[in-house]
């Protein structure tokens, strides 16, 4: 099953001055079934974070976008400027959870395979060996208080890899214009807790067991060909 | 957790100026350094810690069904509550924090917004604290008296400020609380008197805080709480927080907690208020002193000034 995401234009009202368009945005297909990762990560986690949580943030994006598109026709600036929190939230809630989806994949389709070719090499080369990688991933998503990710990205200016965290629903550029995500882990309480409950640390080992490196070393060999 | 605060032990830490809230308007130098040998009264006994306990609801883990699950209690008190109170226990043990309260290390340690790492464990035991006080089996309800009166006031009506609190309570994106708090305002500034000293200063308001903040840090009286981690309501609600949140108000909510807190708020406004009278005409005697110290000096000078003539 191909990933597709669907995509609508809507035009919101026919204005004299031919008002473009407003493109909302509708929940991708996962690549998967809802099972296909157990037992890394349960069936009812997957349902839910897909159809809920995804959802929602896709729902209450285009919501926030309707409005800003009215604001700026309006020029009502004020507007314009207090809606910015609720597209950064819902707008990267669907951002990175589009990329979490891809970063996943059953065992049986090279999920939990590490990456070989320049990604395999560079994780090497920057972090010692994948399991170190893996370690300081895991030890910095166990330590994020609250909601968040941790991520793996590679920085396209320096052609180097980095590990960083996001609060809430940030996308990795909030930390780094050039930051380019490969890899991200979503640490809500949401991705784990009907499974795993309060212990986050065993969330994070297992997950590692579905991850699929063949997306991330697609990336990385976009950005450092 | 444990990683950010392993890393953070062993290294010195300076806390900056603390505002005058509960100490005697001293700026000290804090310095929290894991390990280091504090005076203690050693009796016969041996050290003296005071080490934060792990409270339990006041009612059994399953009184609040179906409302709110035994389950989620096992994990929410027993499970993130208990790691909270351990977790600090274990990053103060040694250090200045080890003889202060609970409050006093969540002010301390808030640092005017620049955290330390005990805070987050702090902050959360208290807030987990005041979680399960504010609810009780039978809830929900309106409350009476005076506190709706206030509701009345401050909100329009009852329902005005349910509706603040739900979507306050809504809108805390990722983890959080919503709180209504007791604000009397106050300028925080050693010989300044709040300029506007009418009761419409003695405020109900509704307020939200994101991950472990709580309203003690902004000076506020905090009166009743909802707890907006995920893992406050996901076994019960899964994703439907507005459904949790409604369930709290209807069915949890104690307004028999809130009404104490709301007179003990006032109680400490009122002494507040006292003190700062005092202070106001301690200061206005010395200025008056000063003025005529001034004025004698003055005098005398003329006085000389006339002889040189």
């Amino acid at each position: 099953m191909a990933l597709r995401t669907l995509v609508t234009r809507k035009t919101l009202r026919t204005l004299p001055l031919g008002f473009r368009g407003l493109q909302t945005f509708s929940l991708p297909d996962l690549p998967y079934d809802y099972g296909a990762l157990e037992p890394a990560i349960s069936g009812d986690i997957m349902q839910i974070h897909h159809q809920k949580h995804h959802q929602a943030y896709i729902t209450n994006y285009n919501k926030a976008l309707e409005q800003l598109d009215g604001a700026i026709a309006k020029g009502d600036a004020s507007t314009v400027v207090k809606l910015q929190s609720a597209i950064k939230f819902n707008g990267g809630g669907h951002v990175n959870h589009s990329i979490f989806w891809k970063n996943l994949a059953p065992i049986r389709e090279g999920g939990g395979e590490p990456p070989k070719g320049s990604l395999g090499w560079a994780i090497d080369n920057h972090f010692g060996s994948i399991d170190a990688l893996i370690q300081k991933m895991n030890a910095e998503g166990a330590a994020l208080q609250g909601s968040g990710w941790v991520w793996l990205g590679v920085d396209k200016e320096l052609k180097r890899l980095v590990v960083e965290t996001t609060a809430n629903q940030d996308p990795l550029v909030t930390k780094g214009p050039s930051l380019v995500p490969l890899l991200g882990i979503d640490v809500w309480e949401h991705a784990y807790y009907l499974q795993y409950k309060n212990v986050r640390p065993d969330y994070l080992k297992n997950i590692w067991k579905v991850i699929n490196w063949k997306y991330a070393s697609e990336v990385f060999e976009k950005e450092c060909p | 957790m444990a990683a950010s605060a392993a890393a953070a032990i062993g290294s010195p830490l300076k806390c900056g100026l603390i505002s005058s809230q509960g100490f005697s308007g001293s700026t000290r130098s804090f310095l929290w350094r894991k390990n280091e040998k504090r005076n203690v009264r050693k009796g016969c006994r041996g050290v003296v810690t005071a080490k934060i306990d792990l409270r339990p609801p006041p009612y059994s883990l399953d009184a609040l069904e179906p409302h709110m699950s035994r389950e989620t209690f096992e994990y929410h008190w027993g499970k993130h509550h208990r790691a909270y109170v351990d977790n600090l226990n274990k990053q103060i043990v040694g250090t200045e924090l080890d003889t202060k309260t609970l409050e006093d290390i969540i002010l301390l340690t808030y640092n005017k917004g620049d955290l330390l790492p005990p805070f987050n464990n702090a902050a959360q035991v208290w807030n987990h604290d005041f979680f399960w006080e504010s609810m009780k089996p039978g809830g929900g309800g309106k409350p009476s008296g005076e506190l709706l009166e206030l509701i009345n006031r401050d909100f329009g009506s009852f329902e005005g400020f349910v509706n603040e609190f739900k979507a306050a309570a809504a809108t805390q994106f990722g983890s959080g609380w919503a709180w209504l708090v007791y604000k009397a305002n106050r300028l925080n500034v050693g010989n300044a008197v709040n300029p506007l000293p009418s009761d419409e200063d003695k405020k109900l308001v509704v307020v939200k805080s994101p991950n472990a903040v709580n309203p003690l840090v902004w000076d506020y009286s905090p009166l009743l709480t909802i707890d907006v981690w995920e893992h406050a309501y996901y076994l019960d609600f899964q994703n439907r927080r507005p459904d949790y949140i409604s369930t709290f108000m209807e069915k949890l909510v104690s307004w028999d907690a809130v009404n104490s807190r709301l007179e003990a708020a006032k109680a400490r406004a009122a002494e507040r208020e006292e003190e700062e009278e005092r202070k106001k005409t301690e200061y206005e005697d010395n200025q008056a002193d000063l003025d005529a110290r001034e004025m004698y000096l003055e005098s005398s000078d003329a006085a000389d000034d006339s002889e040189a003539d």
